[in-house]
């Protein structure tokens, strides 16, 4: 696993079963054999994991000049000269004889295994084994499935002690809460008593366990792999865009699995993403379009909602004008239906009170003005990464996987700036929890020397500086709490665009395809492609009716003009104000205010309900189109699932809606919709529908600019050419291609898929097939088309298109004095809490924990109260009560609590239209 | 004598031989305070450490390389060849000291610190200036109390006397030395597994490659990894020249060497004699040394090197003990442990008692020894059950060929250390000599199908309650 240069760099030749192939030097033998075709069996070995040699399963001859000696193929670095052979008599006894050795305590139970038909070790039985197992005593027992945590289930007679489970647990996830316990032939896998595999990531080790020994809780006795329908699509749990195969049958989604992809996930997802989908499968769905009858929302046919909801926003364009209209949401919603909802918005009711966001979010000009720091560059080997943001597992949680990699293995370095401790504290070089309001000074103070707020410690404040001082920066910028404005985060943005303009920024967004909404327009002052309003209207004026020429309201905005009875009709795509909104008193006064309110969503939301229509949407898994993550990765969301009732995806009721209003979107496909994108957004030009569905792996927007230094991609799907190409051009060297800069160790060959091929050899059906065990290759073969990434150089936002949205620091806001009597709030989100998609999916739904309030040990010995008591925090908003506990990471001027949605908690406390919310605690 | 056995709670006493053969490592023995301080300094000791620190740490390596002192662990290999294995400049380094003395037989390491640990430490500290360390790790057994007791007053004792410390006898040179008491695994005697077991991990041994210690080893920093015996000869090199030590012994190995005998014989106990001049007739049967069968019995078989060695009969009794000797006729000195076996052992159950060891004492990391060896405990069993049928003895050496392809010695392997491979020699031994022993339990009763609800066969999961694991 050490670093591996590209082939031509650095090749050595090495003989596979008498073939002379050229490798990387120190490319693991094993991963050599992939490249000459030949697949070697293997059970601990996994591409993403560093290899320990300990199943045998992999034992090849190999001769360094010393005669043949066995030797564990994924242990053995290759160097010049090196003879592998794998089918020698002696390596086919060793292999045969080790999987032998592997079924002797293994229960022969597959017709009742849910591994049965994708388990690796009856392909590899079939394939390499004895055929009959000559072991007639009896076996090891213990006691069947043990639960390891509420998701998974453990049956440790199956198990092989492979150490993939653990690994990842200790080594990729640093979570170390499954073990060896015992020891010879009595070793299990277990947990310890009182610490469950309580971990964000528990269900990747069901996806890399090579037999049926974990298995998920959602999908036991479910189905058979061989009656699973397959798609591959992206994950809508987050914005990380995490590659997923959708596994269904009879209409229903079964289980989503991890796709392996170099730039994004490398096969992991989170227990959200893996096991969100149940909350699709909910019975409480939407399946039919609802509208007001007094207090009661009942049933509607779906004109006679379109007719209500075209008739209230058509008496708002002709009453009040275009701005008494406002469009609020679309994260949810794929890029087709966003750029359908954009269009009907401001090109047909011709209103700019449109926003994605929910005011907990980052404004538009940051996420899209600054120069773009892909995944991979963010994480880039030996390079720099300053964090400003919040706790990644908990809202980019494979985010936090390839971070962790990236610092404990690659050799980058981490300066981490949170509002409280995080796990980030102990992968950092330094960190530091600066109060809410001081997140500019500090980022000054590290950047360009400014004076350090108070407090920080200067030898954390020296260092960081000089590993800050280097030329390999990347920066993630995030919003970390919504308890004070997003104007200190863009504070702290204006900062690393004056110190270090040509650093680039990872913008760490949430929601899952809010940087596809922002991209299509769903933001004030945008239009699609990341363009401004003046830049954009001539170009948008040939497709659109109309192009709006005042920027409109963000989110807040708009709830505030709703409370104050100037909005008409507010549509609500897919947004919970009320939950979502950091001010849940002023959501609640722009529910009442707004005169119309039109929703579509998946549930009846603690919003919708308060809606007068109500649209059934099609969700997750039920739609086609694309999905953008926080990176501008474009990939492919596929439909697996029929959505519930009559829902129907967003675009076609923003299409049917432009008819009602006398105009026609022309839109009527997915594939229309996209073409359209393709064809008015500069950010978009070039990545078509083609090139969408060659690139297994996604397209970052924009496409790099100068075409010597890109890919070019074929008709088939091959990479050629350009500067990441095989200088050499050789015949038979691989092509492998890499997106920019060193590649990150632990990445699986491109063209690794290490399924065992079956004795027939590869078939070619599996490379359209996709591979339920996607996790056992790198990334795919036939499907490592590499499309440039925005210009790593980071010359402009926009790949220096004129029209891009630039960022321009607004004036800073202004740091209210500290009130001594007073805490300031900082409230961060957890990746499960009450939401409606963690709670509508049963197996995640009590998962989500105690959110008590957070304070600094010395607080409490101030308040004289002990950890656990009940207090009462008092804004001058509200006044709740909820317990409170010590973190010492906590600042001593802060309270720190997880945000939850529901009334009466944390969000009744903020006010948005202060800068920091401060509270007051008294003892209840 | 007395003391050794109360304190070390082993039953029986052992026995030294007095004899005129030369004594290196085991010339204060005699004395019922060997073990202290003061018997140490008024019979030489330390001298070695004045000659050693007289000179530059190159010379040291030098006066070992020309002792030709192979590792008396068990591999036997050149211990100052050993020491230049270092990669230069790399430091911090370590030298690691093996106490974990566990081969079935082998009770030398333990006599030597129970009984002489001074001489052990000087040893350390020898090999600490050649190598360059200024740490060393003693790990001693865990079940060896008397042993560990003696090492750590010893040690205070050393300290106190400005033989370990900061600025040892007014040099420059500085040493400290960490006791570390195992957990009792078998395996931990192995170098890599050592070295995990120090840092604090399972005792699971690692891949060579890549972490040979001599690179990657204690703190993936360069690790010398000796034997107690190793060790304790530097003392005596040291004072007397490298010379004088390669001048006793054989071709391929010089000096003496501690033999533990055990089983059938008279006189159990721990012997050093010169290699190549004594034979195992001489050491089995001479008075002073085993002293014969015991009870007028006759020899059946004899283990020559720890219970991984295959075994030796009555044909090799006059083979010299020597490695190179022991080496060609298919077998090893090992750790230095002869077990007899007499004509009254049933060779079937002797090879089930080893293999029993082995797979008792697997670590479990790798498939072939966790699966294998207990596959063979059981098919043995099942063998002394009355349930053996005529393809098992084939089956026997079949899973021996998937542990250790080829049953050749040296043993290859398919696992990651010897341990495997250590529990094919038994049955290999067995199966070829006395092949008509397991024959003759052959053919009786048909194998059972067993079905035990041990463990719980099906028992349904408990469903937690979610907050236990919400977190």
């Amino acid at each position: 696993m050490t670093d591996v240069e590209s082939p031509a760099e650095a090749g050595v030749t090495i003989t596979v079963d008498g073939r002379e192939l050229q490798v990387p030097r120190g490319e693991l033998l094993i991963e050599a054999c992939e490249r000459a075709d030949v697949y070697v069996p293997r059970f601990c070995y996994h591409s993403r994991m560093r290899p320990v040699g300990m199943c045998r399963q992999c034992l090849v001859e190999v001769d360094t000049g010393r005669g043949p000696a066995l030797q564990p193929s994924c242990m053995i670095e290759a160097a010049d000269g090196m003879k592998v052979e794998t089918g020698t008599p002696v390596a086919i006894k060793a292999q045969t004889g080790v999987l032998e050795l592997l079924l002797v305590n293994h229960p022969l139970d597959c017709p009742v295994c849910d591994k049965g038909g994708e388990c690796p070790l009856q392909d590899q039985a079939m394939s390499h084994g004895p055929g009959e197992s000559r072991m007639v005593e009896e076996k090891r027992h213990f006691e069947k499935p043990i639960p390891v945590s509420d998701l998974v289930a453990l049956d440790r007679e199956r198990c092989i002690l492979c150490d993939r489970c653990t690994r990842f647990a200790k080594d990729v996830a640093g979570e170390p809460l499954i073990h060896f316990l015992d020891r010879g032939n009595q070793t299990q896998v277990n947990t310890f008593p009182d610490h469950p595999f309580a971990s964000y990531y528990s269900g990747n080790t069901v996806q890399i366990c090579p037999v049926g020994a974990l298995t998920s809780v959602s999908y036991r006795f479910k189905a058979r792999p061989w009656d699973l329908a397959q798609v591959e699509s992206t994950c809508q749990g987050c914005a990380m865009g995490c590659r997923i195969v959708i596994d269904t049958s009879r209409d229903r989604v079964n289980r989503h699995n991890g796709v392996d992809i170099d730039p994004v996930n490398w096969g992991w997802l989170c227990d959200k993403g893996r096991y969100g989908y149940q909350a699709i499968e909910s019975e409480e769905r939407l399946g039919a379009p609802l509208r007001r009858e007094g207090d009661a929302l009942v049933g509607a046919g779906w004109s006679e909602a379109l007719g209500l909801a075209a008739r209230a926003l058509d008496e708002a364009r002709r009453g009040r004008g275009p701005a008494s209209i406002a469009v609020l949401g679309g994260a949810r919603l794929p890029n087709e239906g966003a750029y359908a909802w954009a269009k009907l918005a401001k090109g047909v009711l011709g209103t700019d009170n449109v926003d994605a966001q929910m005011g907990d979010g980052l404004p538009a000009e940051v996420v899209l003005g600054l120069p773009r720091a892909t995944i991979d560059r963010l994480c880039r080997p030996g390079g720099t990464i300053l964090w400003i943001g919040p706790d990644p597992r908990e809202e980019l949680a494979v985010l936090y996987l390839r971070l962790r990699h990236a610092v404990r293995e690659d050799g980058a370095r981490l300066v981490a700036i949170t509002p409280t401790g995080t796990v980030l504290d102990e992968l950092a070089t330094a960190a530091f929890h600066p109060e809410p309001a001081l997140l500019p000074a500090l980022v000054s103070a590290l950047l360009e020397d400014g004076p350090a707020p108070d407090g920080v410690d200067p030898e954390a404040l020296a260092a960081a500086r000089d590993l800050l001082g280097g030329d390999d920066l990347a920066v993630a910028l995030g919003r970390a709490s919504v308890a004070e404005s997003a104007g200190y985060t863009v504070d702290a943005a204006a900062v690393v665009a004056r110190a270090r303009p040509e650093a680039p920024v990872l913008p760490l967004l949430r929601r899952a395809n809010v940087h596809g909404a922002l991209d299509m327009g769903l933001a004030p002052g945008l239009l699609p492609g990341r363009t401004t309003l003046a830049a954009g209207a001539e170009r948008m004026g040939v497709v659109w009716d109309t192009v709006p020429t005042e920027r409109g309201l963000d989110a807040t905005g708009i709830l505030t003009a709703a409370a104050e009875g100037r909005i008409d009709v507010l549509v609500l795509l897919g947004a919970d104000p009320l939950a979502d909104h950091p001010d849940r008193e002023l959501a609640a006064r722009a529910l009442a205010g707004a005169r119309t309110v039109i929703a579509s969503d998946l549930f009846l939301t603690e919003s919708s309900t308060r809606a007068d229509v109500v649209f059934p949407a099609a969700g997750p898994d039920e739609v086609d189109g694309t999905h953008t993550n926080v990176e501008g990765r474009i990939s492919l969301l596929a439909q697996a699932v029929t959505g519930p009732g009559t829902a129907r995806p967003d675009w076609m009721v923003a299409a049917e809606l432009a008819f009602r209003l006398g105009a026609d979107l022309g839109l009527e496909s997915v594939a229309d919709i996209w073409a359209e994108i393709e064809a008015v957004a500069p950010s978009h030009r070039g990545i078509t529908a083609q090139l969408l569905a060659e690139a297994g792996d996604g397209v970052v927007a924009p496409l790099g600019a100068a075409p010597a230094a890109t890919t070019e991609v074929t008709s088939t799907g091959e990479a050629v050419g350009g500067a990441d190409a095989d200088p050499a051009g050789g015949a038979d060297a691989p092509d492998v291609v890499q997106d920019e800069g060193p590649e990150p160790s632990g990445q699986g060959s491109a063209h690794g898929d290490s399924e065992p091929a079956g004795p027939e050899g590869a078939d070619d059906a599996e490379a359209a097939r996709v591979d339920p065990e996607a996790e056992e290759g790198g990334g795919r073969a036939a499907q490592d088309v590499v499309v440039p990434e925005a210009d790593p150089a980071g010359t402009g936002p926009a790949g220096g298109d004129p029209e891009g949205v630039r960022f321009e620091a607004p004036a800073p806001t202004p740091v209210p004095p500290v009130d001594s009597y007073a805490l300031r709030l900082v409230v961060t989100r957890t990746l499960y809490d009450d939401g409606t998609l963690v709670q509508q999916a049963p197996i995640l739904a009590g998962l989500a924990a105690e959110a008590p309030l957070r304070v600094h040990p010395s607080v409490l010995d101030r308040l004289g109260v002990d950890p656990g008591a009940r207090v009462r925090a008092i804004s001058p908003r509200a006044t709740i009560t909820l317990p409170v506990v010590a973190d010492p990471g906590v600042p001593r001027g802060v309270a720190a609590v997880a945000r939850r949605r529901r009334a009466g908690g944390v969000a009744d406390l903020v006010d948005s239209s202060q800068p920091v919310t401060e509270i007051r605690l008294e003892t209840a | 004598m007395d003391l050794l056995a109360a304190g070390a709670g082993q039953g029986r006493g052992v026995a030294v031989a007095v004899t005129d053969a030369p004594k290196i490592i085991t010339s204060r023995l005699v004395h019922d305070d060997s073990h202290t301080l003061d018997r140490y300094q008024a019979t030489g000791g330390y001298q070695g450490l004045r000659a050693a620190l007289a000179k530059r740490p190159d010379e040291v390596v030098g006066e070992v390389k020309t002792a030709s002192l192979l590792g008396r662990g068990g591999a036997g290999f050149p211990a100052g060849v050993k020491w230049g294995f270092c990669p230069p400049g790399v430091w911090p380094r370590y030298l690691v000291v093996n106490g974990d003395e566990s081969e079935p037989g082998t009770y030398k390491d333990r006599i030597l610190m129970e009984r002489d640990p001074h001489q052990l430490i000087e040893g350390v500290l020898i090999a600490c200036y050649a190598i360059g360390c200024a740490q060393a790790f003693l790990y001693v057994r865990g079940e060896m109390a008397l042993a560990q007791e003696r090492i750590a007053a010893a040690l205070n004792d050393a300290y106190a006397a400005g033989y370990v410390g900061q600025g040892i006898l007014g040099s420059d040179f500085s040493v400290d030395i960490v006791l570390h008491w195992g957990a009792g695994a078998y395996i931990v005697g192995e170098e890599t597994a050592l070295i995990e077991s120090l840092e604090g991990n399972r005792g699971m041994p690692r891949l060579k490659p890549p972490f040979f210690p001599a690179a990657k080893g204690l703190y993936l920093q360069p690790t010398v990894v000796n034997n107690v015996e190793t060790l304790a000869n530097l003392p005596w090199i040291l004072r007397e020249g490298g010379a004088s030590f390669a001048e006793l012994g054989a071709e391929a190995s010089r000096g003496t060497r501690m033999f533990a005998v055990s089983g059938h014989v008279r006189n159990p106990g721990v012997y050093e004699v010169e290699f190549g001049v004594t034979t195992f007739r001489d050491l089995i049967y001479a008075p002073v040394y085993g002293g014969g069968i015991r009870d007028g019995h006759a020899l059946k078989a004899f283990i020559p090197g720890g219970a991984s060695a295959p075994w030796f009969y009555e044909e090799h009794l006059d083979l010299p003990l020597e490695k190179g000797a022991v080496d060609k006729a298919g077998s090893m000195l090992g750790s230095g442990a002869i077990v007899v076996m007499d004509e009254t052992t049933d060779m079937v159950k002797a090879a089930l008692r080893v293999v029993r060891f082995f797979a008792r004492e697997s670590c479990g990391k790798c498939t072939p020894c966790r699966e294998g060896t207990s596959w063979l405990e059981k098919i043995l069993e099942r063998i002394l059950d009355g349930h053996g049928r005529p393809s098992d003895l084939d089956l026997l050496l079949d899973v021996c060929d998937n542990i250790s392809p080829g049953i050749a010695w040296p043993p290859k392997q398919t696992t990651i250390c010897p341990l495997g491979p250590s529990a094919v020699s038994p049955i290999a031994s067995a199966v070829t000599r006395f092949r008509d022993e397991f024959e003759a339990r052959l053919g009786g009763a048909p194998v059972p199908v067993t079905v035990s609800m041990a463990g719980g066969a099906y028992v349904a999961a408990p469903t937690p309650a979610p907050e236990e694991v919400a977190s």
